[in-house]
């Protein structure tokens, strides 16, 4: 479905251990821009390792990745990742930083004006619906988790990435902020156009936000496609991951009928 | 007289703002010196676990060693090395005082620094630091941005910890010869001036606990991220190096010094040496409380002026003698030994201040003992006693040598209390002090040495070499030449060792000058 992948893995492999623990496993998968990408498994099957590659926190032992059509190999990794917004798992925000500081993080280090930080905070707020003047000086501590997470996801867009990564960003918070912040998300990348990969173990989360889903199994690309295609897939694992949400979603069809909401 | 209205308090209180400032300005630049490099070091060792552990043994291994001997071992590294960079580059630099001091301080300061720093950015959240290097931070960086700010808490509080080491430490600094709030200590305990003392260990214990409480202010400005309490503790910390300062800025240069070791009758002699100085015109001040063999070597290096030592001291520790003299052929060769080192030996002062065996008269009379030779057949089942040094002197191996004497105990006493055992019959032989006021006080004798085994050791007066040709300086000493006889020190170091006004090295030098001088 892609023309122009902006993130290409080619035949990409990664051992830690010298070699003894296969982390990722010739693994070949392709974004399309304004592709949101969910990648999930269960925990060891690799998924974060191969998120990682793509800024290199990680550096791959075999094949290639290319972002935006560069080899990752050739760049500054540093650079890279000032282009590369990446959501960590429970926020990762900088505890002795003002909510403002840890948003305006990246643009700082890319030498922006004062001003220009104060403003792109500002509007960060806004886009991540926190009140400007209650939250700009807060320290995390001073948040929510859900309030955190938004700072986190606010901090992966400040310098205006055309990609974002997202390590479980979701995962700690309780069902209803996990809900309401995976939609402003989704609206979000939407809006801006961004191209996200997401890493999740929720299978349900997966479908209900991505465009397509990657399932992967120690360190191996097991399926890839629209959640059609995933239903289709005879794979066992596959259907495994699929059985809790479809369940679930026919005992919540049979327990919350449509016509008898109020 | 009540302890409240001791004229003594005031007068201590006159040495304050330069034992104190002096004391603040060695203790800061330790703590400065011993940050700059522990910080560093902990942060270069912070991923490197044998560099870690190295740093982290070698700093524990420094501070097992006591202060006192940290800061006398510095001493004579110091003075090879000031030899080694004059005969190299030409550069000579003090091995006196501050420098030996400073030294020997920071690196007491550094293991509470190098292990807090070390704690402090190893307990940073793992988390936090992928974070760091997610948003595109460089290691250094992510260092400066995030480690550092996270560790200084911890770090500050080891910080806190060096302080007050530093402070407490600093006390021990005067021996070699950095003016502290030890000089009241050190002089208290020799002239056993309990004002002294106190005022100098309570001195000590408020500088100590004023920073200690102001750092404290800032660790809990960093910790709570608070500005102003930040900003309030740096301000009192500045200003209380800035108050320092201000004495040392406007302190007029006395330009002779006047060097005393560390017991009561140095003490009154280096102010009776002053005295005569500034009563010819001459601005003087003393520097006392300086270790035996650091004395010399300040005397020799120019940081002292003039001081008092004795001949059969120098003959064995200056000149490695072990062969006895007459004692007119002993001052000849001393004076010709020390003129090879352009040091002027102006001359005797008229007593002898000599190591002597003593016991109580009473006991040596009923045992008919007299002579050191006479208490040969007791000594086996007597017990001796002596300062710190006397067993492991060349003094002593001469006298069991020639008497063949043994005793069946020997005791190391501090030399104050060793008249006071042997009176009261806790110990049979002291080794003392012929100079020494308590013998009479105590009714003790001098066993006379008749085999010469030990050396004499007159008082002599000794000139810096760059004093050489001060014919002014030699004119204001010349008057007290010969002129204090044994009956007289013995005198004023009794009145130096009395608990009240009169007995401060000053007032006792006046009345020795009052009672030789005319």
């Amino acid at each position: 479905m892609s023309i122009t992948p902006l993130i290409a893995y080619a035949h990409v492999g990664k051992s830690f251990d010298g070699g003894r623990v296969v982390a990722v496993d010739d693994v070949s998968l392709a974004v399309a821009e304004g592709e949101f990408l969910a990648i999930v498994g269960g925990s060891g099957s690799g998924k974060t390792t191969l998120l990682r590659l793509a800024n290199r926190l990680i550096e791959a032992d075999r094949g290639r990745i290319a972002i935006e059509g560069e080899d990752v190999s050739r760049l500054d990794p540093i650079l890279l990742r000032r282009r590369i917004g990446y959501v960590f798992q429970s926020g990762g925000l900088f505890p002795h930083l003002s909510v403002a500081g840890n948003i305006g993080i990246t643009p700082r280090l890319l030498g922006w004006q004062q001003a220009e930080i104060a403003a792109r905070v500002d509007e960060l707020l806004d886009l991540v619906r926190l009140d400007r003047a209650l939250y700009r000086d807060r320290l995390p501590h001073e948040l929510s988790g859900g309030q955190r997470q938004r700072v986190g996801v606010a901090r992966a867009l400040a310098a205006k990435p055309r990609i974002v990564l997202m390590d479980e960003p979701f995962g700690a918070l309780d069902p209803l902020t996990r809900d309401a912040l995976g939609d402003d998300y989704r609206t979000l990348h939407r809006e801006l156009g961004l191209t996200t990969i997401m890493i999740t173990h929720d299978m349900t989360e997966a479908l209900l936000l991505a465009d397509r889903v990657a399932v992967m199994r120690t360190g191996r690309l097991l399926a890839l496609g629209t959640p059609a295609e995933l239903s289709a897939s005879t794979d066992d694992y596959v259907g495994e991951l699929l059985r809790t949400p479809r369940r679930q979603a026919e005992r919540l069809g049979a327990l919350l009928p449509r016509d008898s909401a109020a | 007289m009540s302890l409240a209205t001791d004229p003594r308090w005031s007068e201590a209180l006159g040495h304050l703002p330069d034992y104190l400032g002096n004391h603040v300005r060695v203790s800061v630049a330790a703590l400065a010196l011993g940050l700059a490099v522990s910080l560093p070091l902990a942060i270069i060792s912070r991923n490197r676990p044998v560099l870690r552990g190295a740093l982290l043994g070698l700093a524990s291994i420094v501070q097992t060693v006591p202060g006192l001997a940290l800061l006398a071992l510095f001493y004579p590294l110091l003075l090879a090395l000031a030899a080694l960079t004059a005969a190299w580059f030409g550069v000579s630099f003090s091995a006196f005082g501050f420098l030996p001091a400073v030294l020997a301080l920071a690196l007491y300061s550094m293991l509470p620094v190098l292990r807090n720093t070390i704690t402090g950015l190893s307990g940073v959240d793992p988390g936090v630091l992928e974070a760091a290097q997610g948003v595109g931070m460089t290691p250094r960086q992510s260092l400066t941005m995030v480690e550092l700010p996270l560790a200084l808490p911890v770090m500050m509080a080891g910080i806190r910890t060096a302080a007050v080491w530093v402070i407490g430490t600093a006390t021990l600094s005067t021996p070699i010869g950095q003016t502290s709030l030890g000089n009241y200590i050190f002089a208290g305990l020799q002239t056993q001036n309990w004002v002294f003392v106190l005022f100098g260990c309570i001195a000590a214990a408020v500088l100590a606990l004023v920073v200690d409480q102001l750092l404290a202010l800032i660790e809990n400005g960093l910790r709570s991220r608070s500005r102003l309490r930040t900003a309030l503790g740096g301000l009192g910390i500045a200003a209380l190096i800035a108050a320092t300062l201000v004495p040392a800025l406007g302190r007029s240069h006395a330009r002779y010094v006047v060097g005393a070791k560390t017991f009561a009758e140095q003490y009154v002699l280096s102010a009776l040496l002053a005295q005569r100085l500034q009563a010819a015109g001459l601005p003087a001040t003393t520097r006392a409380g300086l270790g035996s063999s650091v004395i010399y070597e300040a005397l020799a290096s120019g940081d002292i002026d003039v001081y008092v030592d004795y001949s059969g001291t120098l003959w064995a520790n200056q000149f490695h003698r072990t062969d006895i003299r007459p004692r007119a052929e002993l001052l000849g060769e001393l004076k010709t030994r020390l003129a090879q080192q352009n040091i002027d030996l102006l001359g005797e002062l008229g007593f002898e201040n000599a190591y002597a065996l003593v016991m109580p008269r009473k006991r040596a009379e009923e045992l008919g003992i007299h002579t050191i030779a006479d208490l040969v057949s007791r000594a086996p089942t007597m017990s001796i006693a002596g300062d710190y040094e006397f067993f492991s002197r060349p003094e002593w191996a001469g006298v069991q040598k020639t008497y063949g004497l043994s005793f069946r105990a020997q005791r190391q006493m501090q030399p104050d209390f060793m008249y006071a055992a042997v009176a009261s019959g806790e110990v049979d032989v002291i080794a003392g002090y012929t100079s020494d006021g308590l013998i009479a006080k105590y009714d003790l004798v001098v066993l006379e040495d008749n085999k010469h085994a030990i050396p004499p050791y007159d008082a002599i007066v000794l000139l810096s070499p760059k004093r050489h040709d001060d014919e002014a300086l030699k004119t204001a000493l010349r008057p007290l030449l010969g002129k204090i006889d044994i009956a007289a020190m013995r005198e004023a170091n009794l009145r130096a060792s009395g608990n009240d006004a009169s007995s401060s090295p000053d007032a006792v030098a006046r009345w020795l000058w009052e009672k030789v001088g005319r």
